[in-house]
């Protein structure tokens, strides 16, 4: 038991986490620049191919180049977390069962293929086949890329709210039930949403930056005022879409993982009329009941609320996830009594495994353990305060995402204003501003996903598996040792994309 | 018929992949990422946790790991 003990120890829970993380925001370097520069790339060819102006196919063809070299570098860098699935997190990797691997092969098989094959005519088909045929492959490319955003995300939002299966103790895996219901979980679709139009505004953002490096540097002018034009105009369609999806997961968050939301805010004791954290010390009063409710009345439980339980009167509006109507009102139970049905249904499962136990206490504990089964994660946990994610880094992480995001916002709109004023060669600070707005969508971006990940903290699976039951039994040495080979790895491809990135750009479109 | 359209589309990516300038040095990163990727990393460093179980052997082997970690992760004291 002691050696048991010492095995699952936090370090390994930690180092194998850093892991994941480190690759899946290594990964999300990549892949929101994909999404962006599709609709930039595609709607600069669409305007040659209309117009018939061979500027905009010059104009297309360098944007293209930039998204093949990035394309190029982040390729294949998401199998590793397919890698750590297997490997550091394999009792989760076999408990989610088919759920996982239904979306993943779709991904694999369908997206992946029409990406490879229109990219290729994308990139080989000038000249070579009709000019309707390449415009239909380079949208097509943009189409596959965000197809396959779609299938992973679906697989990310069944871990934020597990929909349409059912635990089977037999295969000791989770069974789909209802397809559909997984694939358009309103979780999968808001998030989705969100995160394409997230990787839009990267896309757009960094045409901006770099079209304002152009103008800095006095090069390639008509290009580069053409170029911030799309990119502005993208990019303020997509801050748009980012706000109207923002708001929709504000209140998937509310309703089902509530103690991400309370993190997010830092509200340790909630209620009606919840207010608003600007920053701290700075409240908006109601606000956050307006977010998470849209009804400055609604109800919003706090970090304590959650842990001890609460009671309220039933009323309008949806429940929150946990939540149950009673004759007395409605009802969410504390910590301690979740901890306690998930340690029911850990001793149903134990029994129903036990083959020496007779069949008809087994079926009894099978039925136990299904009745029981909304809180089997539970039982793993330690004590209640371990369902209190890192409260300091999702709040601050949520407020860089939604401060960037109001940052990007302004910048973008007011270079367009200065552009069609004629007036960004004076503003020069503009410019400035245009070119690191590189870094804040960036730093945007991996705040969205820290809020999303550590916001769900200790769960690998809402509320059916925490992290400690997930990971594999593994040395911590054996992971750090990995960790420090994907950061030394990462860092030189990193370092290769920018390089190379940083030299076609300072080429230009003649390269 | 078929063969003609073979053939074509087999000169298309010969001559796409002749023609590349600035794709030679992405397919490289690409190749050495792979080769990492798979000759390195997984064969090395990740080997799946279930491999080598039977079909059969798996259930019982990670149910046997999820009942053994409440123990494990509950304060001993």
């Amino acid at each position: 038991m002691l050696m048991l003990l010492s095995a699952i120890e936090l370090s390994l829970i930690d180092w194998s986490r850093a892991q994941f993380a480190l690759t899946a925001c290594y990964h999300w370097l990549f892949v929101p620049l994909t999404l962006g520069l599709a609709v930039v790339m595609g709607i600069m060819e669409t305007l040659y191919v209309v117009r018939k102006d061979p500027f905009w196919k010059r104009a297309a063809r360098f944007w293209m180049k930039l998204f093949g070299i990035n394309f190029a570098v982040g390729v294949a860098t998401g199998l590793i977390l397919e890698f750590q699935f297997g490997t550091n997190w394999s009792n989760y990797s076999w408990f989610v069962g088919d759920i996982f691997g239904a979306p993943l092969a779709i991904e694999g098989i369908i997206a992946f293929f029409m990406e490879a094959t229109f990219i290729a005519v994308m990139f080989f088909g000038w000249n070579k086949v009709s000019r309707g045929f390449h415009l239909t492959a380079t949208w097509l490319t943009g189409v596959g890329a965000t197809f396959s955003a779609w299938w992973i995300l679906v697989a990310n939002s069944w871990m934020q709210h597990p929909v349409g299966m059912q635990f089977n103790p037999d295969t000791v895996r989770n069974e789909m039930m209802d397809f559909f219901a997984v694939a358009f979980s309103p979780v999968a679709v808001v998030k989705f949403c969100h995160t394409v139009f997230s990787g839009w505004l990267t896309g757009a953002v960094f045409v901006v930056g770099v079209s304002c490096w152009f103008l800095l540097r006095r090069r390639e002018q008509p290009l580069a005022k053409a170029s911030l034009r799309v990119g502005t105009i993208v990019g303020l369609v997509a801050s748009v879409g980012v706000l109207a999806t923002g708001d929709s997961s504000a209140l998937d968050v509310a309703r089902y993982q509530p103690m991400k939301l309370a993190a997010m805010e830092g509200l340790e004791r909630g209620g009606e009329r919840a207010p608003f954290s600007v920053v701290p010390g700075v409240e908006v009063p109601g606000a956050l009941s307006i977010l998470a409710t849209h009804d400055v009345d609604g109800y919003v439980p706090g970090i304590r609320d959650l842990i001890d339980g609460y009671a309220r009167p039933a009323g309008d509006g949806h429940l929150l996830a946990g939540e149950k109507v009673t004759p007395d009102g409605i009802v969410y139970l504390s910590a301690e009594e979740k901890m306690r049905r998930g340690r029911v249904a850990l001793e149903a499962f134990r029994t129903y495994r036990n083959d020496t136990v007779p069949a008809a206490n087994r079926a009894e504990a099978r039925q136990r353990l299904m009745d029981n089964m909304e809180y089997f994660g539970y039982g793993y946990l330690p004590s209640p305060e371990r369902l209190v994610p890192p409260v300091g880094l999702t709040y601050w992480a949520f407020r860089v995402m939604v401060g960037g995001g109001m940052f990007l916002l302004a910048v973008l709109a007011v270079l367009l204003w200065a552009e069609r004023r004629g007036r960004l060669e004076a503003w020069r600070w503009l410019l400035h501003l245009g070119l690191w707005s590189i870094a804040v969508v960036y730093v945007a971006g991996q705040a969205g996903w820290i809020v999303a990940e550590v916001g769900r903290q200790p769960w690998a699976i809402q509320d059916l598996l925490p992290v400690e039951a997930a990971v594999s039994f593994l040395d911590p040495a054996a992971v750090q040792t990995t960790f420090f080979i994907f950061l030394t790895l990462f860092t030189v491809l990193l370092v290769a994309e920018l390089r190379i990135l940083c030299r076609a750009i300072k080429k230009g479109p003649e390269a | 018929m078929k063969t003609f359209g073979l053939v074509n589309v087999w000169r298309f990516y010969r001559d796409g992949f002749r023609e590349m300038t600035w794709g030679r040095t992405l397919w490289i990163i690409i190749l050495v990422k792979l080769f990492v990727l798979f000759a390195v990393l997984r064969a090395f460093f990740f080997r799946p946790a279930l491999a080598g179980l039977d079909a059969d052997e798996k259930p019982a082997a990670v149910a046997g790991e999820l009942l053994r970690r409440p123990a494990a992760t509950t304060s001993p004291d």
